[in-house]
């Protein structure tokens, strides 16, 4: 029991607090996260402004924007992504560390918006896990930083420990839980035709399993 | 004398005027006529630049496809435009990169967008769509939101999926 009687002290000024460790990780992880600014057109202007100093999104801890996906914990697809870039962008989110979030800004982004065209990834979410959707052609920066905090609530709600004691969670259950299989699987979608087999869009969840087991 | 004039009084029957748009005077030229042409254009009618090289699909009209060039002379102030129609759902013209080395990627550009060939382009590659995608999205056939354009996204990634359980594999046996 002497560490005990190491921690009780005469200095009024220090102390310890108690908290789980799940608190403290997510209350670290939230207020510094990293963002990889992936600006693709219009939006990436948006994007920059929200970094700058006017909107200064230092005061929510995510200023420090790195161009190495290495040390980045959250990817801004801003702007329209096409199927040319869409390896770009998947090798980018596969070479960011665990953990890592995706912000889809705009409209271009988050479902094709205009451009319903064949040169145009229809959702960045057939190709990666989103987690927030920010509306607006461009979105103001202040729509932006409603992601972050958004993004920062949810941040607040995970459960770090258990993936520590666990082991990383299969990557289906990462992910917005959209798409029948992870985005990162094949996904079959009724768009264009020929990605539909006998089952079509009844190919959820379950059989999607049953055909890995199998 | 204008260079449409000087075309014209070389006396050659495939090659006529025809309705003249946007105050540009319009050839209209037969394919087999179309590099003697061009070699005339950029010799004796001093035509320095080659401002654009594309195509329209006049499908289901036959001739199917129209090249349309046009080419600008700075030191006699004046524009050209050259309609040539191409026969067949595979077309072939000649090239003009000789003659005009900038035109070398709107012929690139041409035959990815529509399929028509450049004989005597060194380095006809598809320019804006990914280089083994099998369609040409500006012709009339093209549905607009194209023809499985995550077809070559997915092989990718299939084979990245694959490439990482087989390194997972190697590991496992070292391990």
């Amino acid at each position: 029991m002497g560490s005990l009687k190491e921690i009780t002290t005469t200095d009024d000024e220090s102390g310890f607090m108690a908290t789980q460790v799940n608190e403290l990780m997510n209350w670290g992880r939230k207020n510094s996260l990293w963002p990889m600014p992936l600006g693709l057109s219009c939006c990436g202007i948006e994007l920059m402004a929200m970094i700058g100093p006017k909107f200064d999104i230092a005061r929510f801890g995510a200023e420090a924007a790195r161009f190495s996906p290495r040390q980045c914990d959250v990817m801004i697809v801003a702007g329209t992504l096409t199927w040319k870039m869409a390896e770009a962008a998947r090798t980018i989110y596969d070479q960011m560390p665990d953990p890592k979030w995706v912000i889809a800004m705009g409209v271009c982004s988050s479902s094709g918006g205009m451009y319903d065209s064949y040169a145009v990834v229809q959702g960045v979410d057939s190709i990666l896990p989103v987690d927030i959707y920010v509306p607006g052609c461009p979105p103001r920066p202040d729509a932006l930083i409603d992601a972050i905090m958004k993004l920062q609530r949810k941040i607040e709600r995970e459960n770090p420990l258990k993936r520590v004691l666990e082991g990383p969670t299969d990557l289906d259950e990462s992910g917005t839980g959209i798409f029948a299989k992870a985005p990162n699987m094949e996904v079959k979608t009724n768009r264009y035709g020929t990605y539909m087999d006998d089952s079509g869009m009844k190919d959820d969840h379950s059989t999607a399993r049953a055909k890995e087991e199998s | 004398m204008t260079a449409s004039e000087h075309v014209l009084g070389l006396g050659w029957d495939d090659v006529s005027a025809v309705e003249e748009r946007d105050g540009m005077p319009t050839l209209q030229v037969a394919p087999q006529r179309l590099r003697e042409l061009l070699e005339i254009l950029k010799r004796d009618l001093g035509f320095e630049i080659a401002i654009l090289v594309t195509a329209v699909d006049h499908s289901p009209k036959a001739p199917r496809f129209e090249l349309v060039q046009q080419f600008l002379s700075i030191q006699n102030n004046e524009r050209l435009r050259l309609r040539c129609p191409l026969e067949g759902d595979n077309p072939s013209a000649s090239s003009c990169i000789d003659l005009w080395p900038g035109a070398a990627y709107m012929e690139r550009e041409c035959w990815d967008m529509f399929g028509i060939q450049f004989d005597g382009h060194k380095n006809l590659r598809r320019l804006l769509m990914p280089e083994a995608y099998g369609h040409h999205p500006l012709r009339k056939e093209f549905p607009h939101q194209g023809i499985e354009p995550d077809r070559l996204y997915r092989e990718w990634e299939r084979s990245r999926i694959e490439r990482a359980a087989e390194r997972e594999g190697q590991e496992g046996v070292n391990s």
